[in-house]
């Protein structure tokens, strides 16, 4: 299986002739559980210390280990950090997928594999470089149970050598990546440089790629957006997260346990915060949902089957009225699905998670940096809505590493909304749970342990009335059900608003949200410089809509809604909030390869639609 | 909080007051809307004469229930604290996130043989092997009652519907279960009891863990008739009493003496005092496999054998385990929830 998408072969390219500066894609085939990761990020690592824009994406299979795995790393001058679809250099180290890997790639590109492969037999428009591998490991590790995983580290050498990466950065990158194990870093140390000596002595560069120190990347971090959410939760002020592991989201808890270990046990040793790992993810948001009631700011992290599985639960929690944040990074279903590939495929059955009428807020985090700051957003509208709020990321954003300006400390205050306090109990005498006093359809909570003899209510999932009590009255139900959806209504004026991007005058929008922005914005410039096609885009960053978006629609002639799944999800869900007259502007582009999002399947697609 | 009870000498005595000064009223429910005879109604008095007895402040009570007829009792008691009617077989869940965000919470969960034993189960076998500091009460009755008549996976084998149907699966032993899976305190009673129940669920107040109760509870509409295991009638002619149970509270200055040969005595956590009189001699409720013993035995038997099976007051609970600070997490301030910038600014220089 190749990860790229096949390109048809032309006739051997100018090679030797281009000099391609800051701007390529490198891929590197390996074999899952070969410590390739640690050399990757190296690899990655010692770009962005040149200066040069970058992002890295994993294409791994779902096993331990054995099994073909590929890592994209991207550099692009102009800070395109989307996936790209055309591969410029392939580091080969799969005898399994090398053929087909070499097949698929477009004439002009470069070629890195071991020796004993003989890939250069396969084509004649590629540039080949070989190199023995197991030579140059075992002349710098003697241990031969460590060669298999220093070896990638020898193609890290090779590859600073060939694209003109500084060894001095390499260096510094792995000394980062093993810190503290003095040892390891010393080793792969010597492994990189026997690369770099090896492919200066004996490989001539024909290739047209270089990489060139710039100065885009000063200050920047570099994190994965499940990490980022994990640390967003933690200044969030979450203190009961339970959850249930599933790719590609137990990272976000697994970050979160080290981050809250470290700052957010007390001075007596004693921590301000509860993580669980449940049986499975009904209890993990039936904890959630517990927690919430009695007053926690509580949290789970799960993907598309753990969704479905939290369906029943979610309706209780909308219709009891109790607040909960679902990371939900979402993988390629339906069913188990491609679990270790991206996807938006859980947009319309999350809004509408669980029977009956029900509806629930997401939000739509397109960077590492909204995995952050939408933590403290979600847990503030959850508790100012009573309700769960769904963060809607995927793998491609949650997994991969992206490159990101330093997070800026919270500013807005921990909300915890509407809850009466004894005091305020001793001062009104009674409360009714369920009473639309403001008119914002939000009513007024007690949690128990509140010190007074009219705190406690009776939160149920059967029908009630205002004051909690059991009812099958028509009436109580109809009130209820018309009070949560003016609840709903007033949340359109509180999720987080679409970002509008606008072009010069132009009569075609574009709606996007999530990841696939990255491929939307490198596609827009694309439009403009190589079709004339002016756009305007608006990124969507919640549901339900503010009024932004149908401002949007009206001002434009089509409406290009990009996403990544089969159905149109976010396309079905603008249409149920459109007149009919502005449903008929809206177009839909859906990729379901279970890769990122390319700028150029938008481009193409677009201006097929077009007519161009 | 108070602890003196109501002094004897006053004039013109009023109800009687429990060591917090509530009256017995403060710890009432909503009428019952289940039918006349139902034992559930027999254990939610109990329940009301048990906090009440405790001196439960009933605002830091938590009644979490699963769905069915027995799950509809917690809004028969204790009106003054917060319910939580929750789905199907997954109260235990619900509970326990209610206890990570607040430990000071007094949690008691009503379920039944259907929402426990059938749908529950998952969650059932994991809220007991975390020793959670809950009182899991099942209002066992072998039925569905709200869907009219089913069996549950409590049944009998061997028992049968009113329609004349006969169970030909073995049930499961929740206490066997419980046992076996880690709850520290396990009994069986019967909703008929009234002694032994109360002295079961006051320990079971006083207890520091997972408290198993299974309590049965006859369904006098649709599982009360010959042929039923669940019966009144059945259960009077086959149970089986292990001890005498009675409970000695740890305000109560008394000195009970009793004979060590034929009475077992477990402090509990708070200094309180459970005696059980033997009445079978060799039994003895710290170990669990005479408990499994003698309940796989009760079984062949067809006794109903009710008492405390199991019990240890000293395992660690799952709260204790977390080392969550003392303070509820719920109502933690800002200041302890929310790291400072520089833990940001420092999270951001690894990240360069």
């Amino acid at each position: 299986m190749a990860t790229t998408d096949v390109v048809p072969r032309g006739s051997a390219g100018s090679m030797g002739h281009k000099r391609i500066v800051n701007d390529m894609s490198i891929q590197v085939a390996t074999v899952n559980g070969s410590g390739s990761q640690s050399s990757n990020t190296v690899l990655l690592r010692s770009i962005f210390q040149m200066g040069v824009p970058v992002s890295g994406k994993n294409m791994f299979p779902s096993n331990i280990a054995g099994l073909p795995t590929w890592y994209t790393i991207r550099a692009n001058k102009n800070g395109y950090i989307g996936r790209k679809k055309e591969i410029d250099f392939l580091v080969a180290m799969n005898p399994e997928t090398a053929q087909e890997d070499v097949l698929s790639l477009a004439p002009g590109a470069s070629v890195l594999y071991d020796e004993p492969l003989q890939l250069h037999k396969l084509r004649n428009d590629l540039v080949f470089y070989s190199v023995p591998y197991d030579k140059l490991v075992a002349q710098v590790c003697p241990e031969a149970k460590l060669r298999k995983l220093v070896k990638n580290m020898v193609y890290v050498g090779v590859v600073a050598n060939l694209l003109t990466i500084e060894m001095a950065e390499v260096d510094k990158a792995i000394r980062k990546q093993f810190a503290k194990k003095i040892k390891a870093a010393n080793l792969n140390l010597a492994a990189a440089q026997a690369g770099f000596e090896y492919a200066k002595s004996n490989l001539e560069k024909r290739g047209a790629f270089y990489i060139e120190r710039m100065d885009k990347t000063a200050g920047k971090i570099i994190i994965d957006g499940n990490s980022a959410a994990a640390l967003g939760c933690m200044f969030a002020g979450c203190t009961v997260v339970t959850w249930y592991p599933i790719t590609p989201s137990s990272s976000l808890v697994e970050t979160m346990i080290e981050y809250m270990k470290e700052y957010r046990i007390g001075p007596d040793g004693k921590a301000t915060f509860a993580i669980v790992q449940a049986e499975d993810e009904l209890a993990a948001i039936g904890m959630v949902i517990g927690a919430g009631w009695a007053g926690a700011r509580s949290m789970t992290a799960t993907a598309g089957p753990g969704i479905s599985l939290m369906s029943e639960f979610a309706g209780l929690a909308y219709y009891v009225e109790v607040p909960g944040v679902v990371w939900d990074i979402q993988r390629v279903g339906p069913s188990t699905g491609l679990p270790t590939r991206t996807s938006q495929g859980d947009i319309l059955s999350t809004a509408f998670l669980s029977h009956g009428d029900t509806k629930h807020i997401l939000l739509i985090p397109c960077s590492v940096e909204e995995c952050f700051t939408m933590a403290t957003e979600a847990f503030n509208l959850a508790e100012q809505f009573q309700t769960l709020v769904f963060v809607m990321s995927d793998l491609d954003l949650g997994m991969n590493n992206w490159m990101s300006d330093p997070f800026a400390y919270p500013t807005t205050p921990i909300k915890r909304g509407k809850v009466l306090s004894k005091e305020d109990l001793d001062r009104l005498g009674s409360f009714e749970r369920y009473k639309d006093i403001d008119g914002d359809g939000i009513g007024y909570r007690t949690i128990p342990g509140t010190s007074h003899p009219a705190a406690g209510y009776f939160a149920r999932g059967s029908g009630h009335n205002e004051r909690a009590l059991y009812s099958e009255r028509a009436d109580d139900f109809e009130n209820n059900m018309e009070r949560l959806n003016r609840k709903f209504e007033t949340a359109r004026s509180f999720v987080p608003r679409p970002e509008l991007t606008q072009g010069h005058n132009a009569k075609i929008g574009i709606v996007g949200y999530g990841t696939s922005h990255w491929g939307i914005t490198e596609s827009r410039d694309q439009l403009r410089e190589e079709y004339a096609i002016e756009t305007d885009y608006l990124r969507l960053r919640a549901y339900p809509f503010t009024r932004e978006v149908h401002e949007f629609i009206e001002q434009h002639d089509r409406v290009y809604v990009v996403e990544q799944n089969r159905d149109a999800q976010m396309l079905s869900l603008l249409k149920l909030d459109l007149t009919s007259e502005l449903t008929g502007r809206l177009r839909t582009i859906a990729h379901i390869t279970g890769l990122p999002l390319d700028a150029r399947s938008i481009t193409d697609e677009l201006t097929s639609m077009e007519g161009k | 909080m108070s602890t003196t009870t109501v002094e004897p000498g006053t004039s013109a005595p009023g109800p009687k007051t429990n060591r917090i000064g509530l009256t017995v009223i403060d710890y009432k429910g909503g009428k019952t809307t289940l039918c006349a005879g139902c034992g559930h109604n027999a254990i939610s008095e109990r329940i009301i004469e048990a906090m009440f007895e405790m001196g439960v402040e009933p605002e830091f009570v938590i009644k979490p229930s699963g769905i069915g007829c027995s799950s509809k009792t917690p809004a028969y008691f204790l009106s003054r604290s917060h319910s939580f009617n929750a789905v199907h077989g997954r109260m235990p869940s619900v509970a326990t996130g209610a206890l990570l965000a607040n430990r000071k919470l007094v949690c008691i969960g009503v379920s039944g043989d259907g929402d426990t034993a059938s749908i529950g189960v998952g969650q059932f076998v994991h809220l007991m092997r975390r020793n959670l500091p809950i009182i899991y009460i099942i209002e066992d009755n072998g039925v569905y009652g709200l869907t009219k008549g089913q069996f549950s996976a409590t049944a009998d084998l061997g028992s049968k519907l009113k329609t004349g149907i006969s169970n030909d699966l073995p049930p499961i032993d929740t206490c066997a279960l419980a046992i076996q899976l880690g709850a520290t305190f396990v009994g069986r009673s019967f909703s008929g009891d009234k002694r032994q129940l109360s002295a079961m669920l006051k320990a079971a107040i006083a207890h520091k863990g997972t408290v198993m109760l299974d309590v049965v509870s006859p369904c006098v509409t649709f599982n009360d008739h010959e042929g039923s295991t669940k019966s009144y009638k059945y259960v009077k002619e086959h149970e089986e009493i292990l001890q005498e149970v009675s409970f000695i509270p740890f305000f109560e200055d008394i000195d009970v003496q009793y004979d060590p040969g034929s009475t077992v005595a477990v402090t509990m956590h708070d200094g309180s005092r459970l005696q059980l009189r033997k009445l079978e001699e060799d039994y003895n409720p710290t170990d669990k496999i005479r408990a499994l013993t003698r309940l796989t035995e009760a079984h062949d038997k067809g006794e109903v054998l009710t008492g405390v099976f199991y019990v240890n007051p000293q395992a660690p609970n799952f709260i204790e385990l977390l080392n969550v600070v003392d303070q509820p997490l719920a109502t933690l301030p800002e200041s302890m929830t929310r790291p400072p910038k520089e833990v940001l600014d420092a999270c951001m220089e690894e990240l360069r």
